[in-house]
């Protein structure tokens, strides 16, 4: 439940994003998360429906990318993807690795639609089957 | 249309934390972050620290809990000025409220305090509070899989206490699993095994303690 703090700050930064863009609508919010952090997208989604209602987010999709735990095998020297669940290198089974990622968490970009640029981005949003 | 952003969300919490850091370094105090689970026996092993720190350091408590003030009672009993921080349901402190609640302790008269997190081993890894020093419990009787499901909060720490460790014969955990997990997010950083209950092992965590409160604060 510590995803509702972050949404507040969340939707806080999204708000003024849109605003300095003149955006009139956000439609998405892509997030992009290291797969070491406890971050529950779906979390986001609910405190973020219940938050945003009469902003210009109301309705904005949650889309969360996991980037993967990167390492560095301090024997073998390879790079290499591990998951938390087999903290090992994928070469060579060691245990000596050295941390390169996994911990991020950050705003990718936002789906808006722009003033003066309607129709253009709600057919955007109709693609993306945001409507 | 897409805009691109690239702005870390943790950012307002971060700030808040480097100033608190300020504060905190202006007087001379080093401030320790207490992490686990409820039960991992956070207050158990603070009693025990003071008891081992009191005299080289004046030391402060933060008492983190959702409701209720039983541990603040328990600290405050043994002198120590303690405060206790109420987080109304939250499961984990944010630098803010640490920010918010400074101003109740001795600053002047303090040069160590020590955080009890909420009991927890998700959400508190995700936020710094201003601490020089971030120590992680894991007691036996929870189990050796916990690097593995919370990596966070093991990757984050600077130490790993292994507590309640008097009670390994009577339960099938695996504490080489928990080594070699605990190595590979976090090579750096020592592990110890105490027992708040009998005190075996206390001496060696006040030792690091006190030499990093030591380095903290020069």
């Amino acid at each position: 439940m510590h995803e509702l703090s972050i949404t507040e700050h969340l939707l806080e930064h999204c708000i003024s994003e849109a605003k300095s863009r003149n955006a009139s609508r956000i439609r998405v919010i892509r997030l992009c998360i290291g797969q070491l952090r406890g971050i529950v997208p779906d979390c986001i989604q609910i405190y973020l429906d219940m938050l945003s209602e009469g902003t210009v987010a109301e309705g904005a999709q949650i889309e969360a990318e996991f980037l993967p735990v990167k390492v560095q095998c301090r024997d073998c020297g390879q790079e290499g993807e591990i998951t938390p669940h087999r903290l090992c290198c994928p070469h060579c089974g060691s245990l000596n690795l050295k941390l390169l990622s996994g911990k991020e968490f950050y705003i990718k970009s936002l789906e808006v639609d722009i003033d003066g640029n309607k129709s253009t981005a709600s057919d955007h949003g109709l693609e993306r089957g945001c409507e | 249309m897409e805009i691109k952003v690239l702005h870390q969300i943790m950012d307002w919490n971060e700030d808040v934390s480097e100033e608190v850091k300020a504060t905190l370094a202006s007087h001379k105090i080093c401030m320790i972050n207490v992490m686990g689970s409820p039960g991992a026996g956070k207050t158990s092993m603070i009693t025990s620290l003071i008891g081992k720190l009191k005299d080289r350091f004046r030391i402060g408590v933060i008492e983190g809990d959702i409701a209720g003030q039983v541990d603040a009672d328990r600290i405050a009993e043994l002198g120590i000025p303690t405060v206790q921080l109420n987080t109304d349901g939250a499961c984990h402190i944010e630098a803010m409220s640490i920010q918010h609640i400074l101003p109740c302790l001795p600053l002047e008269d303090l040069d160590l305090i020590f955080v009890e997190n909420i009991g927890n081993l998700v959400c508190p890894a995700e936020f710094r509070i201003g601490e020089s020093l971030r120590i992680t419990l894991l007691s036996i009787p929870e189990g050796d899989d916990k690097v593995e499901k919370y990596p966070l909060m093991f990757t984050d720490t600077d130490c790993l206490v292994l507590n309640k460790y008097d009670m390994l014969p009577y339960f099938d955990f695996d504490e080489e699993r928990v080594c070699a997990n605990y190595q590979t997010v976090n090579p750096e950083a020592p592990l110890f095994r105490i027992s708040s209950r009998t005190g075996n092992g206390l001496d060696e965590l006040a030792g690091f303690i006190a030499q990093k409160a030591g380095s903290a604060v020069s």
